[in-house]
């Protein structure tokens, strides 16, 4: 048991020491990350542990970032705990309603209404007066953490937003593998493994997943407002396909259905898109080139891979 | 009243347009199982080839020819190298894969092609336009468009109908297995479908081309239309696809005018209404 | 010998003192970021910009200040989304000394806000977002283009002289369209007209067909529109094969024929338009700056080459003043705030706001030129309203 923690606790001291380096440009890069990382946790219950393939998952990550932005005054912060609950809130329901709708569907058709939905949002947020159109809305004034008079932190330094999104990140991953040691978790890998089965005994099927997608919305929509937080600025495209798929691709890299799969994809992508853009002009070609050859060749993803290796450094045995 | 008549007709111009593309995408949903994101890369394949090649041979119709030949060849040998090893693979699969080929489709295009928005002359014979009102004048080229699209519509009914090959298709779509079992070769029918349907959608880019101008990023705006279509209309179903596209163009083109602001969450509210009533589609087959 | 040995080695030691020296008399070269559309429906607007500001750097000897330039280019594709992260590519990672451009009011929105939180330079050729000059004006932003209003509010003066009663207007909606039409609007309703619909389409679609439908009935004294490089193209072309070239008179900003007359062909004949510059402007500068323009590059320029060159000339008159020492940001854009520049636009200066004081004229095609027909407005300086410099 000791042995599996070691890599990821090593892990982890390497990114609670890295802000002591200094460089400015590559914190902000690697927040940027850990941030992608709770949105992937987000989508893994649903992918990997429920086999729910959800393409629109960028909708409630969206809500949650513009909700931050909408509340924000011109000139003034606005509450960090209040807008945080209600971000996270309106995700939530958000996730929930369409949830209702696309759980009416099953294996394609899931994955397209899914996708569907969530361009329903994009069009909201890009074609009418809600957001800013295209060009977006700007969050002037970052969120005031202040409680009864005590700042814990201030979201202008960008050492603190780094550890707070760090310690969110961990929240969120300890809360997720709380969930799915629970009956109900256990309940949502059955219905991954024999949906029918699950049915046969009694399990009420569609209320599991909708607790499962709403659930998911609502980590996805923390993600968004942490990002909207830290960028100051939010626009259509964070609720784009493309966010989508992204987000899926974080999964599937990292190994679905894994603890760290998510986060170790969410790394493993974006220093995977930085590697190639700063090579070349055409760095989707070589990232598309990699997501065929991941898929068809690893499709297991990191994790996977990581599992084998340490089988192989250290001996059989325990499954870890 | 005239008004309205003429919007009418801009509907169902989009309409069938959008029909050409996704009865593509339907039929090799339904008999192939396959989940293709890089459907719209034919769109915007055919909508460049239309721009190069009437550019170095001066005629759009020669354009469209050779394109048409063209994509019926990539089709196939697309199938026969990629997509014939995703039929056993699952959807996830199938969506990540065909998506990274959707950004390999068009960094490809981006070396070859470049990345500049690009106009096609519409061809002088179709380049009049006739006073339908007393203010406005409607461009030829645009009818002649919907009666291309109509004519390939019947074509592709009396295909499925009426022809042998129209009954292995439809038989596949019902049980791919016992076709195969009966001895129908059926991965030969498999890989005509994929270039059948590479060829609809790179034809609809080829006939938008003078319309809607070239552009980067016009596959994936009509892919996600495409979608809703597939969506409203039944997996498969190629009447389905018809319903579908010329509801969504009426949708389209009067709530462009009548509610601007909401015209593009209009389609998806369709969506979502036809969804509560048929989960499946209006024509799900079988 | 003795004599002879000490003289080497004085002879090496200057020699080594030198090398030693040189380090410090070599000077730091001066780092230019351009953020610019190279691909997109803006990418001509991009490349015009480029080559125009490099033009006036090479009429200044190549240098700036007298320190050689190092060039970062960043493709921005006029995508806001990406935006914010490209500018900060630029400051935070490449370190440059000043940021040049960019076309999309969006994306410099952004480049904005970045240079306000950062402290950089930057120098707008293009986008004309209102509130760059207004709530988000700063010392370190300068701007020698326009405000998206400016053109509209011109054309809207001019259409109400003409005596037009009822306008509808259609643009892309972002916000150069919408301050554009918002310009218009403002001129013309208090001239006595009236905008009665205002249709608008997402950027960059080009698919206009049900909005020429709509004008076609509606059957307005005029149309007003705002759209640029390939949408302008598109739009010129769609409206005279509607048919409403010769039923409707079109308006719009100069954008709509700059650059794009060629494409455009005869669709274009006749345009009214209103802008900051026209391509048969009688000046000596102008004159001269179209003779090298053509003969460096092969082709007309446009509005957007000689925005560029305005913007170099601008960045030289400043480096000049601090001998190139580009951490002199005080004197630097002091120097720049009063440089006495001969723009080929004809008289040129910058308000408080940092935002151009010039004419704007108005424009009819004629002959693939935009032949400056008359003054819309002289010397026009906009309000900047929430500027607090």
């Amino acid at each position: 048991m000791m042995r599996a923690l070691v890599l990821p606790l090593g892990a982890l001291a390497l990114v609670a020491l890295f802000p002591m380096s200094g460089a400015t440009f590559y914190v902000e890069l690697t927040t940027k990350i850990m941030i992608m990382a709770i949105f992937a946790l987000s989508l893994d219950l649903l992918v990997g542990w429920t086999g729910l393939v959800s393409f629109g998952h960028a909708a409630y990550f969206g809500v949650g970032a513009y909700t931050l932005a909408l509340l924000s005054p011109k000139v003034a912060a606005a509450g960090l705990w209040s807008s945080l609950a209600l971000a996270i809130g309106v995700a939530a329901l958000c996730a929930l309603v369409v949830g209702v709708f696309v759980l009416r569907t099953r294996g394609i058709y899931f994955i397209m209404v899914t996708l569907a939905f969530a361009q329903m949002f994009y069009f909201v947020f890009h074609d009418t007066k809600i957001g800013g159109g295209s060009d977006g809305r700007y969050v002037n004034v970052k969120p005031d953490a202040s409680i009864a008079g005590f700042t814990p932190f201030d979201l202008d330094k960008p050492v603190h937003v780094y550890y707070v999104v760090l310690v969110v990140l961990l929240l969120v991953f300890a809360f997720l593998q709380l969930l799915l040691r629970s009956p109900f978790g256990r309940a949502l890998q059955g219905i991954r493994a024999n949906e029918q089965r699950m049915r046969a005994l009694g399990f009420p099927v569609t209320h599991y997943k909708l607790a499962a997608f709403t659930i998911a919305g609502a980590l996805a929509g923390l993600a968004g407002y942490l990002l909207a937080a830290q960028s100051g600025f939010v626009n259509p495209e964070l609720v784009s396909w493309h966010q989508s798929g992204n987000v899926l691709l974080m999964v599937i890299l990292g190994g679905a259905g894994t603890p760290y799969g998510p986060i170790v994809g969410a790394f493993a992508l974006t220093m995977l898109h930085e590697l190639f853009s700063t090579l070349t002009r055409h760095w989707q070609l070589w990232l598309g080139i990699s997501i065929v050859l991941i898929v068809l060749f690893m499709p297991g993803g990191l994790a996977h891979l990581m599992r084998r290796v340490r089988r192989g450094l250290f001996g059989g045995g325990r499954d870890g | 009243m005239d008004i309205v008549a003429i919007q009418l007709l801009n509907a169902v111009q989009y309409g069938l347009l959008l029909f050409l593309v996704a009865s593509g995408l339907t039929l090799i949903f339904g008999i192939m199982g396959i989940i293709n994101l890089a459907h719209g890369s034919f769109y915007m394949l055919g909508a460049y080839m239309a721009f190069t090649l009437s550019s170095l041979t001066g005629s759009l119709a020669v354009a469209m020819v050779l394109g048409v030949v063209l994509s019926v060849v990539i089709g196939l040998v697309l199938e026969w190298t990629l997509f014939s090893h995703l039929y056993k693979r699952d959807h996830l699969e199938q969506v990540l894969l065909t998506y990274g080929l959707i950004l390999i489709f068009e960094e490809l295009r981006s070396l070859i092609v470049g990345n500049d928005v690009h106009g096609v002359p519409v061809p002088a014979l179709f380049g009049g336009s006739i006073a339908l009102v007393d203010t406005m004048t409607y461009p030829v080229y645009r009818l002649v468009m919907s009666g291309v699209c109509l004519a390939i519509a019947a074509g592709m009914y009396v295909l499925i109908q009426r022809t042998r090959l129209g009954m292995t298709i439809r038989a596949g779509a019902s049980n791919r297995e016992m076709v195969g079992v009966l001895g129908v070769n059926v991965n030969l029918v498999f890989r005509i479908v994929f270039a059948l349907g590479v060829a609809l959608a790179a034809f609809a880019g080829m006939l938008a081309a003078p319309v809607s101008s070239v552009y980067p990023g016009m596959g994936q705006q009509v892919l996600i239309i495409c979608f809703v279509v597939v969506v409203i209309g039944g997996i498969g179903s190629v009447w389905g696809a018809l319903v579908a596209s010329l509801l969504i163009g009426l949708v389209d083109t009067f709530g462009k005018v009548l509610v601007p602001e909401y015209a593009g969450v209009a389609v998806y509210l369709l969506m979502a209404a036809i969804l509560l009533w048929r989960p499946e589609g209006l024509f799900r087959r079988g | 010998m003795n004599q002879r040995h000490n003289a080497l080695r004085a002879l090496a030691a200057a020699v080594a003192l030198a090398f030693v020296a040189s380090p410090a008399l070599a000077q730091e070269k001066v780092k230019v970021g351009f953020m610019l559309p190279y691909t997109g429906t803006f990418a001509a607007l991009g490349n015009a910009i480029t080559n125009g500001f490099k033009l006036a750097i090479a009429e200044q000897g190549g240098k700036l200040g007298g320190r050689d330039i190092d060039y970062v280019t960043v493709d921005d594709e006029s995508d806001p989304a990406k935006a914010p992260e490209n500018v900060n590519k630029l400051i935070k990672r490449d370190n440059v000394d000043v940021i040049v451009g960019t076309v999309h009011s969006g994306v410099a929105m952004a480049m904005a806000k970045a240079a306000k939180d950062n402290n950089a330079l930057l120098l707008i050729p293009n986008a004309g977002q209102d509130e760059i000059t207004g709530p988000l004006c700063a010392p370190n932003i300068i701007r020698t283009s326009f405000s998206n209003s400016s053109p509209g509010y011109a054309m809207g003066k001019v259409a109400a002289d003409r005596g037009y009663k009822t306008v509808v207007t259609l643009a892309w909606k972002y916000a150069a369209g919408d301050q554009s039409v918002g310009g218009f609007k403002e001129a013309f309703e208090k001239g006595g007209g009236k905008v009665v619909k205002e249709l608008s389409l997402p950027f960059p679609t080009v698919e206009f067909q049900p909005f020429l439908t709509e004008i076609a009935s509606i059957k307005p004294d005029a149309v007003y529109v705002f759209f640029a490089g390939g949408g302008a193209v598109k739009l010129v072309k769609d409206y005279d094969a509607a048919g409403l070239r010769k039923t409707i008179p079109l308006l719009g900003p100069g954008f709509l024929t700059d650059g794009t007359l060629e494409a455009q062909g005869a669709s274009a004949e006749g345009l009214l338009t209103t802008l900051h510059y026209a391509d048969e402007l009688d000046n000596p500068k102008n004159n001269a700056f179209r003779a090298a323009y053509k003969k460096a590059y092969n082709v007309e320029p446009d509005v957007y080459a000689m925005q560029g060159y305005d913007t170099g000339q601008l960045l030289a008159a400043g480096t000049k003043a601090v001998g190139g020492d580009m951490k002199k940001r005080d004197a630097l854009i002091k120097a720049m705030q009063t440089a006495k520049i001969d723009s080929p636009r004809g008289p040129f200066s910058l308000s408080k706001a940092n935002n151009p004081v010039q004419d704007i004229y108005l424009r009819q095609v004629v002959n693939k030129q935009n032949k400056a027909i008359g003054i819309a407005i002289k010397g026009y300086a906009d309000p900047a309203v929430g500027c607090k410099m």
